[in-house]
Protein backbone atom coordinates (compact mmCIF):
# COMPACT_ATOMS: atom_id res chain seq x y z
CA UNK A 1 0.00 0.00 0.00
CA UNK A 2 1.57 3.06 -1.08
CA UNK A 3 1.48 5.88 1.18
CA UNK A 4 -1.26 8.72 0.81
CA UNK A 5 0.33 11.51 -0.98
CA UNK A 6 -1.43 13.89 -2.93
CA UNK A 7 -1.42 12.15 -6.66
CA UNK A 8 0.25 14.39 -9.19
CA UNK A 9 -0.51 13.58 -12.66
CA UNK A 10 2.18 14.59 -14.45
CA UNK A 11 6.19 14.45 -13.02
CA UNK A 12 9.11 16.26 -14.46
CA UNK A 13 12.51 16.67 -13.32
CA UNK A 14 13.28 18.54 -9.92
CA UNK A 15 15.11 21.45 -11.94
CA UNK A 16 12.43 21.68 -14.53
CA UNK A 17 10.32 22.33 -11.70
CA UNK A 18 12.39 24.99 -10.00
CA UNK A 19 13.02 26.81 -12.53
CA UNK A 20 9.90 27.17 -14.03
CA UNK A 21 8.33 28.07 -10.40
CA UNK A 22 10.92 30.75 -10.72
CA UNK A 23 9.82 32.03 -13.94
CA UNK A 24 6.12 32.05 -12.61
CA UNK A 25 7.35 33.64 -9.01
CA UNK A 26 9.51 36.47 -11.51
CA UNK A 27 6.39 36.68 -14.18
CA UNK A 28 3.68 37.38 -11.62
CA UNK A 29 5.78 39.69 -9.38
CA UNK A 30 6.77 41.73 -12.55
CA UNK A 31 2.92 41.95 -13.33
CA UNK A 32 2.07 43.31 -9.43
CA UNK A 33 3.43 46.96 -10.04
CA UNK A 34 2.34 47.38 -13.16
CA UNK A 35 -1.23 45.89 -12.01
CA UNK A 36 -1.18 48.88 -9.19
CA UNK A 37 -0.51 51.99 -11.57
CA UNK A 38 -2.75 50.42 -14.07
CA UNK A 39 -5.42 50.41 -11.16
CA UNK A 40 -4.75 53.81 -10.30
CA UNK A 41 -4.70 54.98 -14.39
CA UNK A 42 -7.97 52.86 -15.18
CA UNK A 43 -9.78 54.28 -11.86
CA UNK A 44 -8.60 57.63 -12.93
CA UNK A 45 -10.33 57.16 -16.62
CA UNK A 46 -13.33 55.63 -15.53
CA UNK A 47 -13.42 59.12 -13.18
CA UNK A 48 -12.59 61.02 -15.81
CA UNK A 49 -9.41 62.12 -15.39
CA UNK A 50 -5.60 60.94 -15.71
CA UNK A 51 -4.60 59.14 -12.91
CA UNK A 52 -0.76 59.08 -12.24
CA UNK A 53 0.92 60.18 -15.71
CA UNK A 54 4.09 62.44 -13.89
CA UNK A 55 6.56 60.19 -12.89
CA UNK A 56 8.34 58.40 -16.12
CA UNK A 57 6.94 57.91 -19.55
CA UNK A 58 3.23 58.48 -18.98
CA UNK A 59 3.42 57.35 -14.84
CA UNK A 60 5.43 53.83 -15.52
CA UNK A 61 7.89 54.21 -13.16
CA UNK A 62 5.53 55.00 -10.55
CA UNK A 63 5.68 51.67 -8.78
CA UNK A 64 9.63 51.71 -8.25
CA UNK A 65 8.83 55.27 -6.75
CA UNK A 66 5.81 53.54 -4.63
CA UNK A 67 7.69 50.63 -3.50
CA UNK A 68 11.14 52.73 -3.06
CA UNK A 69 8.98 55.62 -0.69
CA UNK A 70 8.16 52.22 1.09
CA UNK A 71 11.45 50.27 1.71
CA UNK A 72 12.36 53.56 3.05
CA UNK A 73 10.00 54.07 5.78
CA UNK A 74 10.98 52.58 9.07
CA UNK A 75 9.80 49.23 10.21
CA UNK A 76 7.96 50.79 13.17
CA UNK A 77 6.02 48.66 15.95
CA UNK A 78 3.70 50.40 18.30
CA UNK A 79 4.53 49.09 21.90
CA UNK A 80 1.03 47.54 22.36
CA UNK A 81 1.75 45.35 19.54
CA UNK A 82 2.63 41.57 20.20
CA UNK A 83 6.14 41.66 18.31
CA UNK A 84 6.39 37.58 16.54
CA UNK A 85 2.86 37.99 15.57
CA UNK A 86 3.27 41.36 14.71
CA UNK A 87 6.06 40.63 12.14
CA UNK A 88 4.57 37.06 10.98
CA UNK A 89 1.29 38.34 9.47
CA UNK A 90 2.18 40.10 6.47
CA UNK A 91 4.45 37.09 5.72
CA UNK A 92 1.68 34.86 5.72
CA UNK A 93 -0.56 36.87 4.07
CA UNK A 94 2.22 37.11 0.91
CA UNK A 95 3.32 33.09 1.54
CA UNK A 96 -0.81 32.24 0.51
CA UNK A 97 -1.11 34.69 -2.04
CA UNK A 98 2.47 33.00 -3.72
CA UNK A 99 1.66 29.40 -3.34
CA UNK A 100 -1.45 29.58 -4.78
CA UNK A 101 0.05 30.72 -7.72
CA UNK A 102 1.53 27.40 -8.29
CA UNK A 103 -1.61 25.92 -9.90
CA UNK A 104 -2.78 28.04 -11.86
CA UNK A 105 -2.32 26.48 -15.22
CA UNK A 106 -0.45 28.63 -18.10
CA UNK A 107 -1.09 25.69 -20.57
CA UNK A 108 -0.97 22.05 -21.22
CA UNK A 109 2.15 19.92 -21.44
CA UNK A 110 4.47 21.36 -24.07
CA UNK A 111 7.63 19.40 -25.28
CA UNK A 112 7.12 17.77 -21.97
CA UNK A 113 7.18 20.66 -19.54
CA UNK A 114 3.94 21.57 -18.31
CA UNK A 115 3.24 25.13 -17.98
CA UNK A 116 2.03 25.25 -14.57
CA UNK A 117 3.98 25.29 -11.02
CA UNK A 118 2.23 21.50 -9.85
CA UNK A 119 -0.82 20.19 -11.17
CA UNK A 120 -2.27 18.69 -7.92
CA UNK A 121 -5.57 16.53 -7.61
CA UNK A 122 -6.70 18.35 -5.18
CA UNK A 123 -6.35 21.55 -7.42
CA UNK A 124 -9.37 23.08 -5.84
CA UNK A 125 -9.02 22.15 -2.49
CA UNK A 126 -5.05 23.43 -2.51
CA UNK A 127 -6.46 26.79 -3.55
CA UNK A 128 -9.32 27.31 -1.18
CA UNK A 129 -7.10 26.06 1.85
CA UNK A 130 -4.03 28.39 0.97
CA UNK A 131 -6.51 31.37 0.38
CA UNK A 132 -8.43 30.72 3.94
CA UNK A 133 -4.41 30.87 5.66
CA UNK A 134 -4.67 34.32 4.30
CA UNK A 135 -7.30 35.01 6.12
CA UNK A 136 -4.96 33.81 9.39
CA UNK A 137 -2.39 37.03 8.40
CA UNK A 138 -5.15 39.45 8.67
CA UNK A 139 -6.51 38.05 11.60
CA UNK A 140 -3.27 37.97 13.19
CA UNK A 141 -2.55 41.28 11.95
CA UNK A 142 -5.45 43.11 13.05
CA UNK A 143 -5.54 41.32 16.36
CA UNK A 144 -1.44 41.48 17.10
CA UNK A 145 -1.43 45.05 15.94
CA UNK A 146 -3.17 46.09 19.53
CA UNK A 147 -5.44 48.64 18.48
CA UNK A 148 -8.95 49.17 18.48
CA UNK A 149 -9.19 49.67 14.27
CA UNK A 150 -7.41 46.80 13.54
CA UNK A 151 -8.80 44.71 15.33
CA UNK A 152 -12.48 45.65 14.35
CA UNK A 153 -10.78 45.55 10.59
CA UNK A 154 -9.79 41.72 11.65
CA UNK A 155 -12.99 40.66 13.50
CA UNK A 156 -14.44 41.97 10.07
CA UNK A 157 -12.37 39.88 7.85
CA UNK A 158 -13.21 36.59 10.01
CA UNK A 159 -17.09 37.22 9.43
CA UNK A 160 -16.56 38.25 5.54
CA UNK A 161 -14.43 34.95 5.44
CA UNK A 162 -16.95 32.85 7.07
CA UNK A 163 -19.97 34.76 4.52
CA UNK A 164 -18.22 34.00 1.55
CA UNK A 165 -15.67 31.30 1.68
CA UNK A 166 -18.94 28.66 1.39
CA UNK A 167 -20.62 30.46 -1.69
CA UNK A 168 -17.16 30.45 -3.48
CA UNK A 169 -16.53 26.66 -2.97
CA UNK A 170 -20.19 25.71 -3.72
CA UNK A 171 -20.09 27.91 -6.95
CA UNK A 172 -17.07 26.31 -8.04
CA UNK A 173 -18.34 22.64 -7.30
CA UNK A 174 -20.58 22.87 -10.48
CA UNK A 175 -17.39 22.78 -12.69
CA UNK A 176 -15.94 20.49 -10.38
CA UNK A 177 -19.20 18.35 -10.91
CA UNK A 178 -19.31 18.65 -14.74
CA UNK A 179 -15.20 17.56 -15.21
CA UNK A 180 -15.63 15.24 -12.68
CA UNK A 181 -12.00 16.17 -11.82
CA UNK A 182 -10.38 18.78 -8.87
CA UNK A 183 -7.48 19.49 -10.99
CA UNK A 184 -7.10 22.41 -12.56
CA UNK A 185 -5.86 21.41 -15.89
CA UNK A 186 -8.30 18.68 -16.22
CA UNK A 187 -11.15 21.40 -15.97
CA UNK A 188 -9.63 23.53 -18.78
CA UNK A 189 -9.13 20.88 -21.06
CA UNK A 190 -12.97 19.76 -20.47
CA UNK A 191 -13.79 23.41 -22.08
CA UNK A 192 -12.27 22.56 -25.54
CA UNK A 193 -15.97 22.30 -26.66
CA UNK A 194 -17.93 25.13 -24.57
CA UNK A 195 -16.34 27.33 -22.24
CA UNK A 196 -17.74 26.75 -18.36
CA UNK A 197 -19.01 30.19 -17.95
CA UNK A 198 -22.30 29.09 -20.81
CA UNK A 199 -23.72 25.99 -18.65
CA UNK A 200 -22.29 27.60 -15.09
CA UNK A 201 -22.92 31.44 -15.57
CA UNK A 202 -24.39 31.53 -12.13
CA UNK A 203 -21.39 29.76 -10.85
CA UNK A 204 -19.50 32.40 -12.56
CA UNK A 205 -21.15 35.16 -11.24
CA UNK A 206 -21.04 33.55 -7.55
CA UNK A 207 -17.13 32.96 -7.90
CA UNK A 208 -16.80 36.95 -9.12
CA UNK A 209 -18.85 38.22 -6.14
CA UNK A 210 -17.45 36.06 -3.21
CA UNK A 211 -13.86 36.91 -5.35
CA UNK A 212 -14.57 40.67 -4.51
CA UNK A 213 -15.00 39.35 -0.93
CA UNK A 214 -11.79 37.39 -0.65
CA UNK A 215 -10.15 39.61 -1.68
CA UNK A 216 -11.33 42.36 0.50
CA UNK A 217 -11.65 44.63 -2.57
CA UNK A 218 -14.48 47.33 -3.08
CA UNK A 219 -17.51 46.55 -2.84
CA UNK A 220 -16.43 43.94 0.50
CA UNK A 221 -14.08 45.94 1.66
CA UNK A 222 -15.34 46.17 4.49
CA UNK A 223 -11.83 44.68 6.61
CA UNK A 224 -9.46 47.69 4.90
CA UNK A 225 -12.50 50.84 5.05
CA UNK A 226 -10.08 53.66 4.77
CA UNK A 227 -12.96 55.96 5.72
CA UNK A 228 -14.37 54.25 8.95
CA UNK A 229 -11.46 52.13 9.88
CA UNK A 230 -8.72 53.55 8.70
CA UNK A 231 -7.12 50.48 6.77
CA UNK A 232 -8.35 47.87 9.41
CA UNK A 233 -6.23 45.29 9.91
CA UNK A 234 -3.16 47.41 8.40
CA UNK A 235 -3.37 50.37 10.50
CA UNK A 236 -0.76 50.26 13.17
CA UNK A 237 1.68 48.65 10.18
CA UNK A 238 4.25 50.88 7.92
CA UNK A 239 7.08 50.97 5.70
CA UNK A 240 7.54 47.63 3.34
CA UNK A 241 5.13 45.12 5.80
CA UNK A 242 2.12 47.40 4.65
CA UNK A 243 3.79 47.31 1.24
CA UNK A 244 3.77 43.67 1.38
CA UNK A 245 -0.56 43.67 2.24
CA UNK A 246 -0.74 45.67 -0.56
CA UNK A 247 1.26 43.50 -2.66
CA UNK A 248 -0.55 40.53 -1.48
CA UNK A 249 -3.53 42.09 -2.67
CA UNK A 250 -3.07 42.51 -5.90
CA UNK A 251 -1.39 39.27 -6.17
CA UNK A 252 -4.64 37.39 -4.73
CA UNK A 253 -7.02 39.39 -7.32
CA UNK A 254 -4.26 38.38 -9.98
CA UNK A 255 -4.89 34.83 -8.83
CA UNK A 256 -8.04 34.63 -8.00
CA UNK A 257 -8.61 35.98 -11.40
CA UNK A 258 -7.17 33.22 -12.78
CA UNK A 259 -8.90 30.83 -11.33
CA UNK A 260 -11.67 32.34 -12.39
CA UNK A 261 -10.37 32.19 -15.79
CA UNK A 262 -9.32 28.43 -15.12
CA UNK A 263 -12.69 27.30 -14.01
CA UNK A 264 -15.01 29.50 -16.32
CA UNK A 265 -12.84 31.30 -19.18
CA UNK A 266 -11.75 28.11 -20.61
CA UNK A 267 -7.79 28.96 -19.24
CA UNK A 268 -5.29 28.69 -21.67
CA UNK A 269 -7.73 27.82 -24.97
CA UNK A 270 -7.37 30.43 -27.88
CA UNK A 271 -6.97 30.55 -30.98
CA UNK A 272 -3.10 30.69 -32.50
CA UNK A 273 -0.50 28.01 -31.72
CA UNK A 274 0.45 26.09 -28.88
CA UNK A 275 2.91 28.51 -27.37
CA UNK A 276 0.22 31.35 -27.58
CA UNK A 277 -1.43 29.21 -24.35
CA UNK A 278 0.18 31.13 -21.69
CA UNK A 279 -0.15 34.86 -23.57
CA UNK A 280 -3.97 34.01 -23.78
CA UNK A 281 -4.05 32.37 -19.55
CA UNK A 282 -2.54 36.01 -18.94
CA UNK A 283 -4.79 38.23 -21.23
CA UNK A 284 -7.78 36.56 -20.20
CA UNK A 285 -6.81 36.96 -16.22
CA UNK A 286 -5.71 40.52 -17.04
CA UNK A 287 -9.15 41.58 -18.21
CA UNK A 288 -10.97 40.17 -15.52
CA UNK A 289 -8.65 42.09 -13.03
CA UNK A 290 -9.70 45.12 -14.96
CA UNK A 291 -12.94 44.08 -14.25
CA UNK A 292 -12.30 43.96 -10.47
CA UNK A 293 -11.00 47.66 -11.17
CA UNK A 294 -13.87 48.68 -12.93
CA UNK A 295 -16.09 47.48 -10.16
CA UNK A 296 -14.16 49.41 -7.39
CA UNK A 297 -14.74 52.44 -9.51
CA UNK A 298 -18.52 51.91 -9.74
CA UNK A 299 -20.00 50.62 -6.47
CA UNK A 300 -19.61 51.90 -2.48
CA UNK A 301 -18.77 49.57 -0.51
CA UNK A 302 -21.58 47.67 1.48
CA UNK A 303 -22.70 47.68 5.01
CA UNK A 304 -21.64 45.02 7.31
CA UNK A 305 -25.32 43.80 7.73
CA UNK A 306 -25.78 43.76 4.11
CA UNK A 307 -22.53 42.29 3.47
CA UNK A 308 -23.95 38.98 5.73
CA UNK A 309 -27.48 38.96 4.62
CA UNK A 310 -26.03 39.07 0.82
CA UNK A 311 -23.68 36.22 1.64
CA UNK A 312 -26.05 34.16 3.35
CA UNK A 313 -29.21 34.88 2.52
CA UNK A 314 -28.73 35.12 -1.23
CA UNK A 315 -25.47 34.01 -2.28
CA UNK A 316 -25.67 30.98 -0.61
CA UNK A 317 -29.37 29.44 -1.71
CA UNK A 318 -28.21 30.61 -5.05
CA UNK A 319 -24.65 28.54 -5.03
CA UNK A 320 -26.79 25.24 -3.72
CA UNK A 321 -29.56 25.31 -6.09
CA UNK A 322 -27.23 25.77 -8.86
CA UNK A 323 -25.25 22.55 -7.57
CA UNK A 324 -28.94 21.02 -7.42
CA UNK A 325 -29.74 21.58 -11.04
CA UNK A 326 -25.90 21.01 -11.72
CA UNK A 327 -25.73 17.63 -10.03
CA UNK A 328 -29.13 16.56 -11.33
CA UNK A 329 -28.55 17.37 -14.86
CA UNK A 330 -24.93 15.44 -14.87
CA UNK A 331 -26.62 12.44 -13.64
CA UNK A 332 -29.38 12.32 -16.20
CA UNK A 333 -27.42 12.99 -18.84
CA UNK B 1 -44.61 53.08 -7.94
CA UNK B 2 -47.01 55.92 -7.48
CA UNK B 3 -49.01 55.49 -4.21
CA UNK B 4 -52.00 57.92 -3.32
CA UNK B 5 -51.75 58.44 0.33
CA UNK B 6 -55.93 58.62 0.47
CA UNK B 7 -56.41 55.06 -0.41
CA UNK B 8 -53.80 54.33 2.03
CA UNK B 9 -54.69 55.91 4.98
CA UNK B 10 -56.85 53.58 7.16
CA UNK B 11 -58.61 55.71 9.93
CA UNK B 12 -60.98 57.86 7.44
CA UNK B 13 -63.02 59.31 10.45
CA UNK B 14 -60.34 61.34 11.37
CA UNK B 15 -60.50 63.30 8.16
CA UNK B 16 -64.03 62.78 6.78
CA UNK B 17 -63.64 65.67 4.47
CA UNK B 18 -60.44 64.19 2.93
CA UNK B 19 -62.24 60.91 1.85
CA UNK B 20 -63.13 61.57 -1.41
CA UNK B 21 -60.96 64.44 -2.13
CA UNK B 22 -58.24 64.07 -4.49
CA UNK B 23 -54.74 64.02 -3.66
CA UNK B 24 -52.97 67.26 -3.34
CA UNK B 25 -49.50 65.46 -2.76
CA UNK B 26 -48.31 61.91 -4.62
CA UNK B 27 -45.54 60.62 -2.79
CA UNK B 28 -43.30 58.58 -5.07
CA UNK B 29 -42.12 55.30 -2.56
CA UNK B 30 -39.36 53.18 -4.01
CA UNK B 31 -40.19 49.64 -4.34
CA UNK B 32 -39.44 47.35 -0.99
CA UNK B 33 -35.83 46.45 -0.37
CA UNK B 34 -34.82 42.87 0.18
CA UNK B 35 -37.11 39.13 -1.16
CA UNK B 36 -35.94 37.89 -5.04
CA UNK B 37 -37.08 41.66 -6.33
CA UNK B 38 -34.59 43.28 -4.30
CA UNK B 39 -31.85 41.10 -5.30
CA UNK B 40 -32.77 40.67 -9.34
CA UNK B 41 -33.57 44.93 -9.43
CA UNK B 42 -29.56 45.40 -7.05
CA UNK B 43 -28.48 43.01 -10.64
CA UNK B 44 -29.75 45.44 -12.83
CA UNK B 45 -28.69 48.88 -11.07
CA UNK B 46 -25.35 47.49 -10.26
CA UNK B 47 -25.17 46.80 -14.57
CA UNK B 48 -26.59 50.24 -14.91
CA UNK B 49 -23.37 51.48 -13.02
CA UNK B 50 -21.04 49.62 -14.07
CA UNK B 51 -22.42 51.52 -17.68
CA UNK B 52 -22.51 54.73 -15.86
CA UNK B 53 -18.21 54.25 -15.19
CA UNK B 54 -17.02 52.83 -18.30
CA UNK B 55 -19.12 55.96 -20.07
CA UNK B 56 -16.99 58.27 -18.49
CA UNK B 57 -14.04 55.99 -20.22
CA UNK B 58 -15.80 57.19 -23.61
CA UNK B 59 -15.56 60.59 -22.08
CA UNK B 60 -12.13 60.95 -21.73
CA UNK B 61 -10.28 62.86 -18.98
CA UNK B 62 -11.46 66.43 -18.12
CA UNK B 63 -8.71 67.34 -16.43
CA UNK B 64 -6.26 70.13 -16.76
CA UNK B 65 -2.93 69.56 -16.28
CA UNK B 66 -2.41 72.92 -14.94
CA UNK B 67 1.39 73.83 -15.19
CA UNK B 68 1.33 72.73 -19.13
CA UNK B 69 -2.36 73.94 -19.70
CA UNK B 70 -4.27 76.92 -18.33
CA UNK B 71 -7.28 77.56 -17.81
CA UNK B 72 -8.19 80.56 -20.10
CA UNK B 73 -9.71 83.31 -17.83
CA UNK B 74 -12.34 85.87 -18.74
CA UNK B 75 -11.95 89.20 -20.13
CA UNK B 76 -13.20 90.42 -16.73
CA UNK B 77 -11.11 88.37 -14.60
CA UNK B 78 -9.34 90.87 -12.09
CA UNK B 79 -5.55 89.56 -11.52
CA UNK B 80 -2.40 91.51 -11.22
CA UNK B 81 -2.73 95.21 -11.44
CA UNK B 82 -0.91 97.11 -14.62
CA UNK B 83 -0.09 100.11 -14.66
CA UNK B 84 0.07 101.99 -18.18
CA UNK B 85 2.05 104.31 -20.55
CA UNK B 86 0.62 106.56 -23.27
CA UNK B 87 1.41 104.85 -26.46
CA UNK B 88 2.43 107.68 -28.75
CA UNK B 89 4.80 109.53 -26.22
CA UNK B 90 5.53 106.84 -23.92
CA UNK B 91 4.59 109.10 -20.71
CA UNK B 92 3.19 107.25 -17.78
CA UNK B 93 -0.39 107.62 -17.37
CA UNK B 94 -0.55 107.89 -13.68
CA UNK B 95 -0.52 111.57 -11.86
CA UNK B 96 0.20 110.23 -8.46
CA UNK B 97 -2.99 111.35 -6.97
CA UNK B 98 -3.37 108.43 -4.72
CA UNK B 99 -6.53 107.77 -5.30
CA UNK B 100 -6.14 104.07 -5.64
CA UNK B 101 -4.80 103.97 -2.49
CA UNK B 102 -7.28 106.05 -0.68
CA UNK B 103 -9.81 103.70 -2.36
CA UNK B 104 -8.08 99.93 -1.32
CA UNK B 105 -10.04 98.29 1.44
CA UNK B 106 -6.88 96.49 1.85
CA UNK B 107 -4.78 99.67 2.18
CA UNK B 108 -1.87 97.63 -0.02
CA UNK B 109 -0.69 100.55 -2.30
CA UNK B 110 1.43 103.40 -1.28
CA UNK B 111 2.13 106.23 -3.77
CA UNK B 112 4.85 109.04 -2.91
CA UNK B 113 4.16 111.61 -5.66
CA UNK B 114 6.69 113.97 -6.80
CA UNK B 115 6.96 117.26 -8.95
CA UNK B 116 7.15 116.57 -12.68
CA UNK B 117 10.50 118.37 -13.95
CA UNK B 118 9.83 120.25 -17.58
CA UNK B 119 12.92 118.75 -19.31
CA UNK B 120 12.26 115.41 -18.40
CA UNK B 121 8.89 114.68 -17.99
CA UNK B 122 7.67 110.81 -15.98
CA UNK B 123 4.30 111.52 -16.48
CA UNK B 124 1.55 113.93 -18.52
CA UNK B 125 0.63 115.62 -15.80
CA UNK B 126 2.08 118.01 -13.11
CA UNK B 127 2.77 115.50 -11.05
CA UNK B 128 4.61 111.58 -10.97
CA UNK B 129 4.29 108.90 -9.10
CA UNK B 130 7.79 108.78 -7.68
CA UNK B 131 7.13 105.91 -5.64
CA UNK B 132 4.18 102.82 -6.53
CA UNK B 133 4.05 100.15 -4.63
CA UNK B 134 1.17 97.69 -4.60
CA UNK B 135 1.48 95.14 -1.57
CA UNK B 136 0.03 91.83 -3.48
CA UNK B 137 0.34 89.77 -0.35
CA UNK B 138 -2.51 91.76 0.94
CA UNK B 139 -4.67 92.51 -2.16
CA UNK B 140 -7.57 91.41 -2.44
CA UNK B 141 -8.40 91.78 -5.79
CA UNK B 142 -11.35 93.65 -5.74
CA UNK B 143 -10.81 96.21 -8.44
CA UNK B 144 -11.44 99.30 -6.67
CA UNK B 145 -8.18 101.06 -7.32
CA UNK B 146 -8.81 100.57 -11.01
CA UNK B 147 -12.41 101.97 -10.61
CA UNK B 148 -11.09 104.97 -8.71
CA UNK B 149 -8.21 105.79 -10.83
CA UNK B 150 -9.33 109.29 -12.87
CA UNK B 151 -6.39 108.56 -15.68
CA UNK B 152 -6.98 105.19 -16.28
CA UNK B 153 -3.49 104.46 -15.20
CA UNK B 154 -3.70 101.45 -12.91
CA UNK B 155 -5.62 98.11 -14.41
CA UNK B 156 -6.34 94.59 -13.67
CA UNK B 157 -4.44 92.40 -15.89
CA UNK B 158 -5.06 88.75 -16.06
CA UNK B 159 -2.37 87.29 -14.67
CA UNK B 160 -2.69 85.02 -12.07
CA UNK B 161 0.87 83.16 -11.25
CA UNK B 162 2.19 85.45 -8.35
CA UNK B 163 3.08 83.28 -5.84
CA UNK B 164 6.83 83.79 -4.39
CA UNK B 165 9.05 82.33 -1.46
CA UNK B 166 9.18 85.65 0.19
CA UNK B 167 6.77 88.01 1.50
CA UNK B 168 9.00 90.92 0.60
CA UNK B 169 8.93 89.56 -3.19
CA UNK B 170 5.25 90.21 -3.25
CA UNK B 171 6.19 93.89 -3.34
CA UNK B 172 5.44 94.88 -6.38
CA UNK B 173 7.38 98.38 -7.34
CA UNK B 174 6.29 100.69 -10.45
CA UNK B 175 8.87 99.40 -12.74
CA UNK B 176 7.41 95.55 -12.23
CA UNK B 177 4.11 97.11 -12.17
CA UNK B 178 5.15 98.97 -15.46
CA UNK B 179 6.25 95.70 -17.35
CA UNK B 180 4.23 93.31 -19.77
CA UNK B 181 4.00 90.23 -17.59
CA UNK B 182 6.10 87.26 -18.87
CA UNK B 183 3.80 84.41 -18.55
CA UNK B 184 0.61 85.78 -20.11
CA UNK B 185 -2.45 84.07 -19.19
CA UNK B 186 -4.48 82.40 -21.49
CA UNK B 187 -7.86 84.83 -22.58
CA UNK B 188 -11.17 83.00 -23.20
CA UNK B 189 -12.51 83.27 -26.29
CA UNK B 190 -16.18 84.14 -27.38
CA UNK B 191 -18.49 81.72 -25.65
CA UNK B 192 -15.85 79.56 -24.27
Amino acid sequence: MSLPLADVNYVEATWVMVVKSIIIFLGVFAIVPILTVAERKLIGRLQNRYGPNRVGPVGLVQPLADIVKLAGKEMFRPDAAVPFLYAIAPAIVIFSGIITLAILPFGNVQDGIGLYGIDVSIGVLYFFAFSSISFYGLLLAGWSSGSKYSFLGAMRSAAQLISYEVSMGLALLGVVLMTGSLSLTSIVDAQGGIWNIVPQIVGFLLFMIAGFAETNRAPFDLPEADAELVQGYMTEYGGMRFGSYLLAEYLEMFVVSGIAVTFFLGGWMGPGPGWLDPVWMVLKTLTLVAFFIWVRATLPRLRYDQLMSLGWKVMLPLATLNILVTAVIVTVS
Amino acid sequence: MEAKLNAEKADWSEFPYLENQEDVISVQRGPQPGGVGGAYRAFGETLRGLRTTFARVLEGPVTIQYPEEKTPVYPRFRGRHKLHRFEDTGLEKCVGCSLCAAACPADCIRVVAAENDPDHRVSAGERYAEVYEINLSRCIFCGYCEVACPFDAITMGHDYEMSDYNRSDLIFTKEMLLAEPIDRAPLRREGE
